[in-house]
C-alpha cells in the first residue's frame, strides 16, 4: 500500500432497507459497536427500490464505493423483492465494469435486524477494500457526472 | 434540480444533543452553525442545536419556528427514525405543518454511538444533515391512509400467554380465534407440578382459565389446528387455518372416556408425559383437557395402520367416532394477530458428557415435572427409572444448554428458580440429600430470593461450578452403582466427584423448532437465536415491526409464568385499543403510475408480490391499487419510462439525498484539485 492510499479516507454511500439492514445499523448503534465513519446511509423501504441510477449517481457525485444491503433471501418484508434487486445488482455490476469502475467498489450485504455485529464488521471490511483501491475520482469536472445527471429527473423522460 | 420551478422552501434544521449521547462525540454546535451558514443557499433559514429535541420544549421550539420563521420544511438530526419519526411529525403537525414535510436523520445510531473520532463524526453528521436538507425540499404534503380494523383477533398458541390474552380480548367484547396445534390448550404449564416460588399447584391455577377460554362465547377454540397462510395487512388479515381431523365428531362426543378405556393400543406419550408414561391411540392428553374431545392418533391407531380394530367405534355410546373425517381448511378474517407459540425444551442429548439418554437416571426438568406431578405416571412419587427405588441423593444441574457458547449464549431465565423448586420438592417428598450445581444463582423476581434463602435453610447443598461430566464409571467402592458428578467447585478451588442416585438436568428454553418458518409466514423478524423480535426492546415489548402482529410469552424470549401472563394481557390491551379506534392510519408510502407516461410495457405487472398493479387493456396502461400496494418501491425502480413514482421515496428525494450526503466531500475534493 502506498503512502497516498494509506491516508486516503474513502466515502461510501450505503443503501439499506427499512426492515432489516437499516435496523441492523440501528442495532449496531444501540449496542455501541464501533465501525469506520466512512459510510453514509440512505434508507429505502426495500432493497427492491434500488434504482441502478442511484448507484451511478453516487459514484458520479464523488462516492468511492457503494454498499447495497437488504434482508436475507427469504426474509424480505415484501416477500421476495430482494431477489428482484439481486437480479439488477448483477446486471449493474457488469455495467459498472464497462464504465471502468472496479466491481470491488460495490458490495452486496444481507443483514437481518438482529445482525448489528455483522453489519459493523462488513462495513469495516468494505471500507478497507475500497481504501485499498484508492480514490475513484469520477465526479463532475471530468465529464462523467453530466452524462449520468441528464436522465435523472423524471420530468425530462419522454412518455 | 427542479428548484427553479419550485418556490424556495424555508427549512429549519434542529440538531439534538441527546444529553451527551450525541453531543459527547459530535460537535453539535458546529453542525448547526455549519448548516445555518453553508446550507442557507439550500433554503435553511433556522438552524439550532438543543439538549433534547424530543422533549416537549424541543418540540415547542420547532412549532414556534414554524410560526415565526414561516418554515415549510423541517429536518431533525437526532436518533433513528424508528424511534422518534412519529414524535417530530406530530410536533410539526401541531405547528401547522403537514407531518410528512419533516425528515428525521439519524446522527446517534449511525454516528455518535458507532464512531469514536470526534472530527470524523462531526463531518459525517454534517453530511447527513446536508442529505436531509436536500431531500426534505422534495417532500410533498401527504395524508395517511385510513383503513378499517376488523374486530376479530387471531391468537396463535394456547399456552398460558395465549389463554390470558384471548380471555382479556374476549372479556372486552371482541371475537377471538384461539388456534392451538395440540389437541388441548394449556401448553407447558399444564405439565408442571408446582409453580415457583409460591408452590401453587400449576394445574389448579391453570385449568379454571382453560375452562373459561373453552366456554367463553367470544372465543372460538381451534385445537389440533395450524395456521397455513396469512394474507392481507393490519386491520384486514385473511388467515387460512387447517383444522386437522380428530376422527371424532365433536357434535356427538360427550368426552365420557369409554373410547380410550377400550382402545387396545398403548403409545409412549412423549409430548405431555415427556416420554415417561403411556397414552392410548385415541386419547386426551390429560384429564382436564379443553376441549374434552379426544383425538385418534392415526399414525399409531391399529385401524388406520392395519384396517381392523374399531374398538372405540364399537363402544362409543353416541356414535361419535368418525374414521372418515377429513381435515377442514377454513379462512377467517381478523384485524390483529397475537403470536404466543411458546418454547421447546433444550435437547439434553446434545451434551453427551451429561449422559442423558445413555444413563438411565439422568432426567430432564420436564421429565421431573411429570415424576413429581400427582397426575403423572408415578402418581407423584419421585423414583428412579426402575419405577420403584426412591433416590437418597439427587443432583440438580443448572444452565444445561444455556449460558454456554457451545449451545445457547442466553440465560433461560427460569432454570434457577425451577431448580430451587425441584430441590424443595425432592427434599419434601423423599428426604434425599440435594445438590444444586450452579454457575450463578439468579433470583430477580418477587419472592424469588426469599425462596432461595428458604432452600438454604432447608439444607439444600449448593456447589458453585459448571458440571464437567456425569458418569457411571466408579473409581472407588463408594461410587459403585451411583452416578458421579464431576465438577470444579470454584468456591473451594478443587475438583470434586459427588456420587448421587439421580441427576436432574435443568435444561434451557429454546424457540419452537419451526419458529423461523412461522416468522416467515407472519412476516415478522426472528433473531439469530430464533426468538421473535419485538418492536422496541424496552418501550414496546409486545408489538412487532409488522403492524397488527403482536407477541406474548416465550416466543419473544425465555420468561416465567407471571411475565408471560403480563405480556399476554399487555398485548391484549394493545389490541383492544386498536380495535376500539375502528380504523388505523397507515403510512402513505405508495406507488402511483403517471398514466400519461406509462407506455404499457407491463414490466411492473409481474414484479408486484401483492398483485397491486392492474393493467387496463383498453387504455394500455398500468395502475396501482393503493389498498393493496405495500410501498416497497420495486416497480418504481423498474419502470423504464420513469412513469411510476413512490411517495415518500421518490427519485428526486433519493437522488437529492445522495447529492447532499456527498456535498461536503465533493467540495473538499474540488478544493484539493484546485
Amino acid at each position: 500500500m502506498s503512502e497516498e492510499t494509506k491516508s486516503f479516507e474513502p466515502t461510501i454511500i450505503g443503501f439499506t432497507c427499512n426492515w432489516c439492514s437499516y435496523r441492523a445499523a440501528d442495532m449496531a448503534g444501540t449496542a455501541r459497536m464501533k465501525y469506520a465513519p466512512n459510510v453514509r446511509l440512505i434508507r429505502l423501504m426495500c432493497s427492491g427500490r434500488l434504482d441502478p441510477t442511484f448507484v451511478f449517481k453516487a459514484f458520479a457525485n464523488g462516492a468511492d464505493g457503494v454498499l447495497v444491503s437488504g434482508c436475507h433471501p427469504g426474509d424480505c418484508h415484501y416477500i421476495n423483492q430482494n431477489y428482484k434487486m439481486l437480479r439488477r445488482f448483477h446486471l449493474m455490476k457488469r455495467v459498472l465494469a464497462q464504465m471502468g469502475i472496479e466491481p470491488e467498489r460495490i458490495k452486496l450485504l444481507w443483514a437481518s435486524a438482529a445482525e448489528g455485529a455483522i453489519f459493523a464488521e462488513e462495513v469495516n471490511k468494505f471500507v478497507e477494500q475500497v481504501r485499498a483501491l484508492g480514490p475513484l475520482n469520477w465526479h463532475p469536472g471530468n465529464g462523467a457526472a453530466s452524462t449520468v445527471h441528464t436522465p435523472m429527473s423524471a420530468e425530462e423522460v419522454p412518455a | 434540480m427542479s428548484d427553479e420551478k419550485k418556490p424556495q422552501e424555508r427549512v429549519g434544521v434542529y440538531v439534538c444533543h441527546c444529553g451527551t449521547n450525541i453531543a459527547g462525540v459530535v460537535n453539535v454546535a458546529e453542525v448547526s452553525e455549519w448548516a445555518g451558514r453553508e446550507m442557507a443557499k439550500e433554503g435553511v433559514v433556522v438552524a439550532r442545536d438543543y439538549k433534547f429535541m424530543c422533549s416537549s420544549l424541543g418540540q415547542e421550539l420547532i412549532q414556534k419556528d414554524i410560526k415565526e420563521h414561516g418554515l415549510t420544511r423541517v429536518v431533525v438530526a437526532a436518533c433513528s427514525p424508528h424511534l422518534h419519526e412519529k414524535t417530530f411529525r406530530t410536533a410539526c403537525n401541531g405547528g401547522g405543518l403537514n407531518p410528512y414535510l419533516c425528515e428525521l436523520v439519524s446522527i446517534r445510531e449511525q454516528v455518535s454511538w458507532v464512531h469514536t473520532d470526534k472530527s470524523a463524526a462531526t463531518e459525517k453528521a454534517k453530511a447527513i444533515v446536508a442529505g436531509g436538507v436536500r431531500r426534505v425540499v422534495h417532500h410533498e404534503p401527504l395524508e395517511p391512509l385510513h383503513v378499517p380494523i376488523h374486530p376479530a383477533t387471531l391468537v396463535v398458541g394456547g399456552g398460558i400467554a395465549g389463554i390470558q390474552a384471548a380471555l382479556e380480548i374476549a372479556e372486552a367484547g371482541y371475537p377471538v380465534y384461539l388456534v392451538e396445534r395440540e389437541p388441548t390448550i394449556g401448553g407447558h404449564m399444564a405439565q408442571f407440578d408446582k409453580t415457583f416460588p409460591t408452590l401453587d399447584c400449576s394445574a389448579c391455577i391453570l385449568t379454571p382459565k382453560m375452562v373459561d377460554a373453552g366456554n367463553h362465547p367470544n372465543i372460538t377454540l381451534l385445537t389440533y389446528s395450524e395456521v397455513e397462510k396469512v394474507d392481507g395487512y393490519v386491520g384486514n388479515f385473511v388467515v387460512t387455518i387447517r383444522k386437522r381431523a380428530r376422527s371424532v365428531n365433536e357434535e356427538l362426543c360427550t368426552g365420557c372416556g369409554i373410547c380410550w378405556e377400550k382402545c387396545p393400543k398403548k403409545v409412549i406419550d412423549d409430548k405431555f408425559e415427556a416420554g415417561l408414561g403411556y397414552r392410548k391411540a385415541v386419547y386426551v392428553p390429560f384429564p382436564q383437557a379443553v376441549p374434552k374431545y379426544p383425538v385418534i392418533d392415526r399414525e399409531n391407531c391399529t385401524y388406520y395402520q392395519k384396517g381392523t380394530c374399531k374398538a372405540c367405534e364399537k363402544f362409543c355410546p353416541t356414535g361419535a367416532i368418525d374414521f372418515a373425517q377429513e381435515d377442514q381448511v377454513m379462512t377467517v378474517e381478523v384485524g390483529n394477530i397475537l403470536l404466543a407459540t411458546g418454547w421447546q425444551l433444550f435437547d439434553a442429548r446434545k451434551i453427551p458428557n451429561y449422559g442423558y439418554g445413555r444413563l438411565a437416571n439422568v432426567f430432564t426438568s420436564l421429565e421431573f415435572e411429570r415424576l413429581s406431578n400427582a397426575a403423572g405416571p408415578t402418581g407423584g412419587n419421585i423414583v428412579l427409572r426402575d419405577g420403584k427405588t426412591v433416590p437418597k441423593s439427587v443432583a440438580i444441574v443448572h444452565c444445561v444448554g444455556s449460558r454456554d457458547k457451545n449451545y445457547n449464549n442466553y440465560c433461560s431465565a427460569i432454570c434457577c428458580m425451577q431448580s430451587l423448586k425441584f430441590a424443595h420438592l425432592v427434599k419434601e417428598k423423599t428426604g434425599a440429600t440435594v445438590y444444586n450445581f450452579y454457575i450463578d444463582i439468579r433470583t430477580p423476581g418477587k419472592g424469588y430470593d426469599e425462596f432461595y434463602q428458604r432452600l438454604i435453610e432447608e439444607g439444600t447443598l449448593f456447589v458453585r461450578g459448571k458440571v464437567a461430566e456425569i458418569t457411571d464409571a466408579a473409581r472407588n467402592p463408594g461410587e459403585e452403582g451411583k452416578l458421579i458428578v464431576q465438577v470444579e467447585d470454584t468456591l473451594v478451588g478443587k475438583q470434586r466427584r459427588i456420587p448421587v442416585d439421580m441427576v436432574i438436568l435443568s435444561a434451557g428454553l429454546e424457540p419452537q423448532p419451526d419458529a423461523k418458518e412461522v416468522a416467515k409466514k407472519f412476516g415478522i423478524s426472528c433473531s439469530a437465536d430464533g426468538f421473535y423480535i419485538e418492536r422496541h426492546p424496552k418501550l414496546d415489548p409486545v408489538a412487532t415491526m409488522t403492524e397488527g402482529i403482536y407477541l406474548a410469552g416465550c416466543v419473544q424470549g425465555p420468561k416465567d409464568i407471571p411475565s408471560s401472563v403480563a405480556q399476554g394481557a399487555a398485548a391484549a390491551a394493545r389490541i383492544v385499543g386498536k380495535i376500539q379506534q375502528k380504523e388505523i392510519a397507515l403510512e402513505p408510502v405508495r406507488a402511483t403510475v403517471n398514466q400519461e407516461q406509462c407506455s404499457g410495457c407491463r414490466i411492473c405487472n409481474n414484479l408486484c408480490p401483492f398483485n397491486a398493479i392492474l393493467f387496463h387493456e383498453d387504455r394500455m396502461v398500468s395502475e396501482v391499487n393503493p389498498a393493496l400496494c405495500q410501498g416497497c418501491g420495486t416497480c418504481v425502480a423498474a419502470c423504464p419510462a420513469g412513469a411510476i413514482s413512490g411517495t415518500g421515496f421518490s427519485n428526486e428525494q433519493i437522488l437529492s439525498q445522495i447529492e447532499g450526503l456527498l456535498m461536503l466531500n465533493l467540495s473538499s475534493k474540488e478544493a484539493a484539485a484546485a
